[in-house]
């Protein structure tokens, strides 16, 4: 039975046969949105991982040999004040007797602020040779209702600026009256 | 006219696709899911791009005067849990430590905690059963705990120091992030590493 029925349909389909089958399909479609995903995940891959900020604070606990505090120059020093609402003001030196006669002066955030005011400091010290290590110290104070993006801000200007000496410190009183 | 050739406009998609779906598997293999987070925050942003390690590391989400708990490392959140338990004379069981490993991250009193792991998989990551790590009171400061038990255990099983993240809500209030950083500096734990996100605007 098999036999017979290959042996007339080789005869009689040999027409058909030799109809040209063009077997590829068109994979445009498959390939564009192949790319569409890999863009994606790229993308999403790279921007998903958040960034940090490494900080280290002065050990707070009494030891056994006390360390001497750090001695730091009037001339040197620089403190910045964060209070609420995105406040922000900075003296030099004491507050009580601000060196240069630089006292509490508002100023904003950003490059058109607090930025230049740093930039200058460290620029007005290292023409007398401290820089690095011996050049500014940036003491950061803020209130209990600053937020934490304006903290991170300021911490943020000390890197970009290259602040290398500062530390997060609690506010007097007299700091905290200045910032109400 | 002369005889037209047929040209054919198409060309061999085969190997793109090919090298297409070969580069998306890899991606899609090597991308890790978003962790499920008890309480999104909001990063505040910054231009520092140090990565923040995966390994050895516990992360402290601070937003809306909250405190929450992340450990990396199934193995590092059984033993840790198995210490804070034995603080508090909590006994969790096989199954409980095993349902703790599992969880990414968790702001529970450690005497709901059973409560929380007996809940299905599906429920335990749910906001209303994560109010919080108690924190403000320093006769159950749950998160000094939960700190101290993480260091020690990094310490007495791989000799290394744990680092710790703190994951601040970029609106959150100075005073509730200078508080966890007080319970941290207690413990001498003087290092950590602030969280952020990536500064995209002109700053």
């Amino acid at each position: 039975m098999a036999q017979l029925n290959t042996s007339s349909s080789s005869k009689g389909d040999k027409k058909v046969r030799s109809k040209k089958m063009n077997p590829s399909v068109d994979l445009t479609a498959m390939v564009d949105l192949a790319f569409l995903l890999i863009t994606f995940f790229m993308l999403t891959t790279s921007l998903n991982k958040p960034q940090s900020m490494e900080l280290t604070m002065p050990d707070k606990m009494k030891d056994e040999i006390p360390v001497p505090p750090q001695e730091a120059k009037e001339s040197k020093t620089m403190t910045i004040l964060i209070g609420k609402d995105r406040q922000l003001k900075y003296y030099m030196g004491l507050l009580s007797n601000p060196w240069g006669g630089v006292g509490p002066t508002d100023t904003t955030y950003g490059k058109e602020g607090i930025r230049p005011v740093i930039l200058q400091k460290i620029a007005q010290l290292k023409a007398q040779g401290m820089e690095g290590k011996d050049g500014v110290v940036v003491l950061i104070k803020a209130t209990e209702d600053a937020t934490y993006k304006d903290m991170i801000d300021i911490l943020d200007e000390m890197s970009i600026t290259g602040v290398q000496i500062y530390a997060i410190q609690d506010m007097t009183d007299a700091e905290k009256e200045l910032m109400q | 006219m002369a005889k037209m050739k047929k040209h054919s406009m198409s060309t061999d998609m085969t190997a793109m696709c090919d090298v297409s779906f070969l580069l998306l598997t890899f991606f899609v293999l090597t991308s890790t899911a978003k962790q499920p987070e008890v309480h999104p925050v909001d990063l505040p942003a910054s231009t520092k791009e140090t990565k923040i390690p995966t390994e050895d590391i516990i992360t402290l989400t601070v937003g809306d005067d909250s405190v929450f708990v992340g450990i990396a490392g199934k193995e590092d959140r059984k033993d840790i849990l198995k210490r804070v338990g034995s603080q508090y004379n909590i006994e969790f069981t096989e199954s409980e430590l095993n349902a703790f490993s599992e969880l990414e991250e968790f702001g529970t009193d450690i005497r709901e905690l059973k409560a929380l792991l007996a809940k299905s998989p599906g429920d335990r990551m749910k906001t209303e059963n994560h109010k919080g790590i108690p924190y403000k009171d320093s006769l159950n400061n749950q998160l000094s705990a939960w700190v101290k038990s993480a260091r020690e255990s990094s310490w007495q099983r791989k000799e290394q120091f744990i680092k710790v993240a703190i994951k601040g809500d970029a609106e959150e209030e100075f005073g509730t992030i200078k508080e966890v950083i007080d319970i941290l500096q207690k413990q001498r734990q003087n290092r950590f590493y602030l969280v952020t996100g990536l500064r995209n605007d002109d700053f």
